[in-house]
Formats: C-alpha cells, sequence, structure tokens
C-alpha cells in the first residue's frame, strides 16, 4: 500500500540544538498510528515540520506520492492533513453546524447570506456518518469537552481530511467519552482516514492503535506492529534504558489518622462525604470525571465554598476558607490543570517554586536572596528538575518538569496533608516514575496522601486504599488488596462494590 | 537559552533608546532644550505623570487599570485646599490628603476585589463620581489663596533642595523606594505572580484580595502626591485639575513596555515612559508646534513605540 505521508531522514535544529535527527515517520491510509517519545524527543517539532509551522534542514515529505514543502499549516490542510490541538478550536457561542462550516459557509449566491437550512442538513449528515450524537442546532459552548472534540473532528472531515494528527485527544475526556471518540476514530479507519495518535496513556494505544513509533531524543527509534510488540518494549524504547517496576515499591508503617472528612457537603456538586486519611497513607481517589471528585478536595483545600460538614486534621476540628487557611494548616494541592492554577508561566523555576513559603523567606518583606537561592537549589535537586538554569521562565521547561516544578513548589512547605489531582497528566514515562517516588517518598515522612487518577493502573500502582466517588457520592472505599481495575469501574459508573 | 536572555535585554533597552533618541534630535532642532533650566522645568513637569503612571504600573501588573487617578488627584487636592483655607495646619491637611487618596483607591480595590467588578468599569464609575464630588465640595470653583504662610505646602511644589526642585526629589525618592519593592520585597514578587495567574496565585496561598487592595490604595495615593505638588505650583485647587491625566500615566507604563495584560513590566520603564512623553511636549513647545498638532504628534510616538514592541514579540 502506498503511504499516505513518507517522511524520510528529516532533519532539524534550532541554533546547535539539534532536535531531530534522520527521523523516518510513515503512515499509511487508514491506519492509527501511534507517535510515542517522552517530552522534549521531538514529537511535536516532527508534526510541526510536517504541517509547515516549521521549515525542514533535511530530509523529505512525501505526501500522495508527491514531495511536498509547506509553508503553512493551512497548505498541509488543502492536501487533507490536519491536525486537531489538545485546546480545541471551537467557537462557543456558534451552533454545532457554525463551527463546522466556519468560513466555508453555504451562501446565496455572493450575498453573504447562509444557507442555513441546507448548512445544518450538511452537518447533520457528516455527523451521522461518523456516528456522532450531536445535534447541529446546539451552541457549542453548551457541549462537554469531549462533544467539542467531536465538533472538530466532523469538520476536518467534511474538509475531506485523509490524516487526522491528534494530540493528546483524551487529556480531557471521561471514561465514556474516551470510549466514543475510540468508535469515531474506528469508523474513520473503515474510512480509509488514518490517524496519528500521540499521547502518553498506554493503555490506550494499545487499545486503538496499529502501529508504534518510537521518538527519543531527536532520533528515530523504531516502529513497532502493536500486535506484535508489548508495553515493556515500548517503554524501553522510549526511555533508553529498563525502567524496571512500573511502579515502584513502598514500605512505610502507616500511623495516626490526619484528616477526617465528615458529611461533606455542597448541593449539586457533592453530598455526605465521609472519608479520612492516615499519616503516610495514600489514599487513592477514582470516579469518572464530573462526578465531583475534584470539588470535593478543593472544598477542603478552602478554595471552594460548601454548605455542610466537618474537617478535622489531627483529631481537632478546623475551619478552612481559603487556600491560604489550608496552607497553614500544612495542607498542600497540586492541581490538575498546572498551566492554568498549578504555575505561573511568566515567571522563572526559580520564582514559581518560592511562591508559596515566600513570606518565610522574607524578613520585614524584603526577600532574601540566599534563602531563597538555597530552597530553590535543594528542590531542583532533590526533584531532578532539568532546566538550563532556575531564571529560565517555567514556560520553557517540558510537560514532565513543569509538574515538578508544581511539587517543588508544595514540598517546599513540608505539607502533612498532600492533595494531588491527576498528577502525572501529560507528564513521560520517564518523569512519572520519578514522581511517583516523590510521593512515596513523602508518604514514608508521614505525610498523608490523596491522589485523585483517571489512570486506574496507577490508582492501583500507588495506592493503600482507594476511594470511588460516583455523582457527587462516595460509592465505596476499597482496601487495595487484591483490587482489579474492573471493581473500581464498577463502582464509577454507579454499580454496587 | 543566551541568545533568548540577550534578545530580552534589547527589548527592555527600547524605550531608553527612543528616549536617547528623542534627546538628540531635540537638541539639533532646539538651542533651548539641552540647558539646565530647561531640563529642571522639564523634570518638575513629569514629576507629575510619573508619580500616577508609578502606582499605574503596579496596578497594571495586576492585570488591572485604574482610569480614576485624575479626580482623586482633584478630589483629594481639594480636601488639602479646602482645610488649608479653613486655617488648618499645612502638614495636617497634606497628611488627610494623602490619606483621602488612599482611601478612594481602597474603594476602587474593594470594588475590584470583593465586589467583582472589572477594573475598566469600576474605575470609570468613580473617576465619575470622584470629580462630581470634587465639583461638590468646590462649588465648581477653584480653592485659592490659602496657603500664602505654609513654608510646608509651598514647598511641595515651588521649594528647591540643594537646587533642585522639590518635585523631582519626590518623583526620584518615591521610584527609588518602588524600584526596591518590586524587585526586593514579597510584596512586588507577588504583585508579578498576582498578574502572571491570578488562580494559580491564590492556590497559593496568597492573599490575593488584600494585595489588590493595596495597590489600589497607593496608586490612589501617589495621585493625591501628584495633586499637591500641582496645587502648590499653582497654589490653587482646580476643580477640573487632573482631567484626562490617566491617559498619559497608562501612556507611560506602555512607552515603558509594560504589559497591558499583567504580570510582565517593571517601573523603570514607566520612568523613561513618562519621560518620553514630558521630553516630547517640552521639545514641542520649544519648536511652537501648536498645542493641536502636539496632540497628533503625542498619539503617534505612543502608536508607534507600541508597534515597534510588537513586531519584537514575534
Amino acid at each position: 500500500m502506498r503511504p499516505l505521508i513518507d517522511m524520510r531522514s528529516i532533519q532539524k535544529s534550532f541554533g546547535a540544538n539539534i532536535v531531530l535527527n534522520g527521523v523516518d515517520f510513515e503512515v499509511l491510509p487508514g491506519e492509527v498510528h501511534a507517535l510515542m517519545g517522552e517530552n522534549g524527543a521531538g514529537k511535536s517539532t516532527l508534526i510541526k515540520v510536517l504541517t509547515g509551522i516549521y521549515e525542514r534542514d533535511g530530509g523529505t515529505i512525501v505526501v500522495n506520492g508527491r514531495e511536498v514543502h509547506y509553508r503553512h499549516p493551512k497548505e498541509a490542510e488543502r492536501d487533507g492533513i490536519v491536525v486537531i490541538h489538545q485546546e480545541l478550536n471551537v467557537i462557543p457561542t456558534l451552533t454545532v453546524a457554525e463551527n463546522i462550516f466556519l468560513g466555508r459557509e453555504p451562501k446565496i449566491g455572493r450575498t453573504g447570506v447562509i444557507r442555513y437550512k441546507e448548512m445544518e442538513q450538511q452537518a447533520a449528515s457528516y455527523l451521522r456518518r461518523l456516528g456522532m450524537d450531536l445535534d447541529p442546532r446546539e451552541l457549542a459552548g453548551r457541549l462537554s469537552v469531549g462533544k467539542q472534540q467531536m465538533i472538530e473532528i466532523a469538520r476536518a472531515i467534511s474538509t475531506n481530511a485523509k490524516c487526522l494528527i491528534m494530540d493528546e485527544p483524551t487529556a480531557a475526556l471521561t471514561e465514556r467519552e474516551i470510549q466514543a471518540l475510540f468508535s469515531v476514530i474506528r469508523t474513520l479507519k473503515q474510512q480509509g482516514v488514518a490517524v496519528v495518535y500521540i499521547s502518553h496513556r498506554m493503555e490506550e494505544i494499545f487499545t486503538i492503535c496499529d502501529r508504534i513509533s518510537v521518538l527519543r531524543d531527536g532520533q528515530f527509534i523504531g516502529t513497532k506492529r502493536v500486535k506484535e510488540t508489548n508495553f515493556d518494549e515500548i517503554v524501553q524504547m522510549m526511555v533508553g534504558r529498563q525502567i524496571g517496576e512500573r511502579f515502584p515499591k513502598r514500605r512505610v508503617t502507616i500511623g495516626e489518622e490526619r484528616l477526617r472528612v465528615e458529611r461533606l457537603t455542597k448541593k449539586g456538586l457533592f453530598e455526605n462525604v465521609s472519608f479520612s486519611v492516615r499519616a503516610g497513607e495514600v489514599l487513592g481517589v477514582a470516579g469518572l470525571m464530573g462526578s465531583g471528585r475534584t470539588e470535593i478536595m478543593e472544598a477542603i483545600f478552602g478554595a471552594r465554598p460548601f454548605d455542610e460538614g466537618d474537617i478535622y486534621i489531627d483529631g481537632r476540628p478546623v475551619r478552612i476558607r481559603s487556600p491560604r487557611q489550608a496552607v497553614e494548616h500544612g495542607i498542600a494541592m497540586i492541581t490538575e490543570d498546572r498551566k492554568q492554577k498549578g504555575l505561573i508561566l511568566e515567571m522563572s523555576v526559580h520564582e514559581n517554586l518560592t511562591l508559596p513559603k515566600l513570606e518565610q523567606l522574607a524578613t520585614a518583606g524584603f526577600i532574601q536572596s540566599s534563602k531563597e537561592r538555597d530552597v530553590v537549589l535543594t528542590y531542583i535537586h532533590l526533584l531532578n528538575i532539568k532546566a538550563s538554569s532556575p531564571d529560565l521562565p517555567v514556560k520553557a521547561l517540558s510537560g514532565g518538569n513543569q509538574q515538578k516544578v508544581v511539587f517543588g513548589k508544595w514540598l517546599a512547605m513540608n505539607p502533612r496533608i498532600l492533595i494531588l489531582d491527576e498528577p502525572t497528566r501529560g507528564v513521560d514515562v520517564g518523569a512519572k516514575k520519578e514522581i511517583y517516588e516523590v510521593i512515596n517518598e513523602l508518604a514514608a515522612q508521614g505525610a498523608a496522601i490523596i491522589m485523585i487518577s483517571s489512570e486506574l493502573p496507577e490508582v492501583l500502582g500507588m495506592s493503600d486504599r482507594v476511594m470511588v466517588v460516583h455523582e457527587g457520592k462516595v460509592q465505596a472505599i476499597l482496601e487495595n488488596d487484591g483490587l482489579d481495575q474492573e471493581t473500581i469501574m464498577r463502582a464509577a459508573t454507579g454499580g454496587n462494590r | 537559552m543566551m541568545g533568548a536572555k540577550r534578545k530580552w535585554d534589547v527589548k527592555k533597552l527600547g524605550p531608553l533608546i527612543g528616549l536617547f533618541l528623542l534627546c538628540i534630535v531635540l537638541s539639533i532642532l532646539s538651542d533651548d532644550f539641552l540647558t539646565m533650566d530647561n531640563w529642571l522645568n522639564l523634570l518638575r513637569q513629569v514629576s507629575i505623570n510619573a508619580l500616577i503612571a508609578f502606582g499605574m504600573t503596579f496596578v497594571i501588573l495586576t492585570g488591572g487599570i485604574d482610569l480614576s487617578v485624575g479626580s482623586v488627584l482633584a478630589l483629594s487636592s481639594a480636601i488639602t485646599a479646602g482645610m488649608m483655607a479653613q486655617g488648618v495646619n499645612g502638614f495636617v491637611a497634606i497628611f488627610v490628603g494623602l490619606l483621602a487618596g488612599a482611601a478612594m483607591g481602597v474603594l476602587n480595590g474593594v470594588l475590584v476585589t470583593k465586589g467583582k467588578v472589572a477594573p475598566f468599569i469600576a474605575t470609570l464609575a468613580t473617576m465619575t463620581a470622584f470629580r462630581g464630588l470634587t465639583l461638590v465640595y468646590t462649588d465648581g470653583r477653584p480653592i485659592t489663596g490659602f496657603a500664602s504662610d505654609d513654608i510646608l505646602f509651598q514647598m511641595m511644589g515651588r521649594g528647591y533642595f540643594f537646587g533642585i526642585p522639590v518635585p523631582i526629589i519626590l518623583m526620584l525618592t518615591v521610584y527609588i523606594a518602588l524600584y526596591v519593592v518590586l524587585k526586593k520585597t514579597t510584596f512586588g514578587r507577588h504583585t508579578y505572580a498576582i498578574g502572571g495567574n491570578e488562580e494559580a496565585s491564590r492556590l497559593s496561598g496568597l492573599r490575593v484580595d488584600r494585595l489588590k487592595i493595596y495597590v489600589y490604595a497607593l496608586t490612589g495615593a501617589l495621585s493625591a502626591l501628584a495633586g499637591l505638588i500641582l496645587t502648590s505650583r499653582l497654589n490653587s485647587a482646580q476643580p477640573t485639575a487632573g482631567t484626562a491625566y490617566e491617559l498619559d500615566a497608562i501612556a507611560a507604563v506602555v512607552l515603558g513596555g509594560t504589559s497591558l495584560s499583567g504580570g510582565r513590566g517593571w517601573i523603570f520603564g514607566t520612568l523613561v515612559g513618562a519621560l518620553i512623553i514630558g521630553v516630547l511636549n517640552n521639545g514641542l513647545n520649544l519648536l511652537n508646534v501648536s498645542s493641536f498638532y502636539q496632540q497628533v504628534i503625542k498619539g503617534a510616538v505612543i502608536l508607534l513605540a507600541v508597534l515597534l514592541d510588537r513586531r519584537k514579540e514575534v
């Protein structure tokens, strides 16, 4: 079969920094091809070279048997190569149909008057063909992220896309939405559309993809058929070494009760939530997205008001009305969305690291720069943060290193209770393991840890107990002793334990 | 990384280079431009806008804006002048005037943080209301002839200290103090953090609302200080004083390279920005350019500076 896209010996460097060194990448019609590699391996650079955002220094790109030199993503789109970014390009105030036909609306002659009926009928037919359950007249802003993503896919297909490049498409989706996306991808395959699937989630890749290509440090490592490889082999290709146990072992004696929550209720979000965590314990929190698991933790952290309920720390009742008070009680929270809520992207690694405890590093309001420096260097070293200088803006770091900065920022205050919301989202395998080790180390030092995660293997690999949240209620609290994914999923979808 | 750093430095120097070029051109065109007298006069004029713009820099760094500075200036000046006209001691009247400015700033800050009103709207409303209060208080007439014997008050606008006009000394003192605050203190760091990402700052345990209220209060107090200098120089408090001053202050901040979206900027840039506006005003006067054309040229310079700044970011 003639490849749809054939990239050979691609070279690209920025100054002295070689980011792609002889990379081959081939996409066949109707295949789902995973592009994998740690953050900084060159995946996004490769895609940018393909779609003309960057000019290549060497190598050839052949699309449909013709060598191409795109200068703009629009030119790639004309050849049917469409990128669907993690940040969706959907206009919330327009309808589904208006979004699909944005800029290409069917008009009456040259008047600029839109033929709405025709546009909606055409949109409906595209949606039907892709098996998407969407009303063309619905406002896009009312739809979930998963459905908005469907709009983008439908838009791409309506422009005759032959290859969709999806960057972390499931990062913000619920389990059900992921299944819906996979069924759309399977429909696309049958219609001969290729999908390049960029993700860190191994389980998904082994479910939906046909082939996997791996990059490491700008080098092309190889392409494998999913049927002929396994998880360990791919990880080894990505990190270049045996990574050993995926979840590091932990030996901790669990101590006294640190945090107890009783009957926490916020109308419409969660009700009657009671649980406790002990020193040295990791409580995994599972549940579908939208189940209220994040909101519960935000309420405990003082970032969200609640109606009723009591919180006890070390057996004493506490009132927490703001994140500041939570911090004063020794609670730290690592939020799910590190760019929006965790980091100040314009600021340096060093300024981000000391933000929550700056007042302790200052005398009469004046920052003691030598003290600050010590703290910064300690945590950069401790967490193995890879930054050429502490003064580098944090936005210049890879996802994994950004997440380590978020960790460092909170570790610097020696938290007694640590709430983690999706601590390894968008983080590559190597950095993931380092983060797990930090979590274990903190538990060993006696912190009580609450870890929300959508990745069930992570929940099972890290937790002592697992709390499952379903529609704002605690559905089950399970000892992690021979626990399996199915039991958790059953509880998370409202089934009995 | 080194390349990135160097580029940033060049970007920072842009406003300063602009100021130098402007001075060179004006010194060629006019013999009077580079004289000591002219510069002392120029700097004295600049000090009023610069003081307001220093406060505005903080507000803009937090991602806000303060349109009420001109009205705060007028109302606090009227309060001080009114007190002195009734025989209150100059020191007390000055203190109350500054306090009134700070209190008006606190009101702005509370509206923005607790009332959750967009800064543009909140300060647009207080700009109108404070101006109205000034007109009510003064009955629409200037307050004059109140401080003929108060040395302290006269010094503020007209005095000299080692041959340097007091307003210039006030401007430089405030500049140095605020430079240190931004560079060395938790207050300064938190100001940048809140402008960079308010939500992340709140979740990091910063007292976001309180800091914003302080920042608006600072701007109010500095506007009042600028108003006292102006009132002292004119020896009268005009109910319409400070009209449209917010525009010159915002222009100075923007010319200096501070981002209107918050989180990025520096106060040295604002000083340079205020000087550019001052030099331009002064130079165009020396060259006898009509005041109508002066506005056109000022607008064009601001636009040019911002456009050049944009190009560098691409």
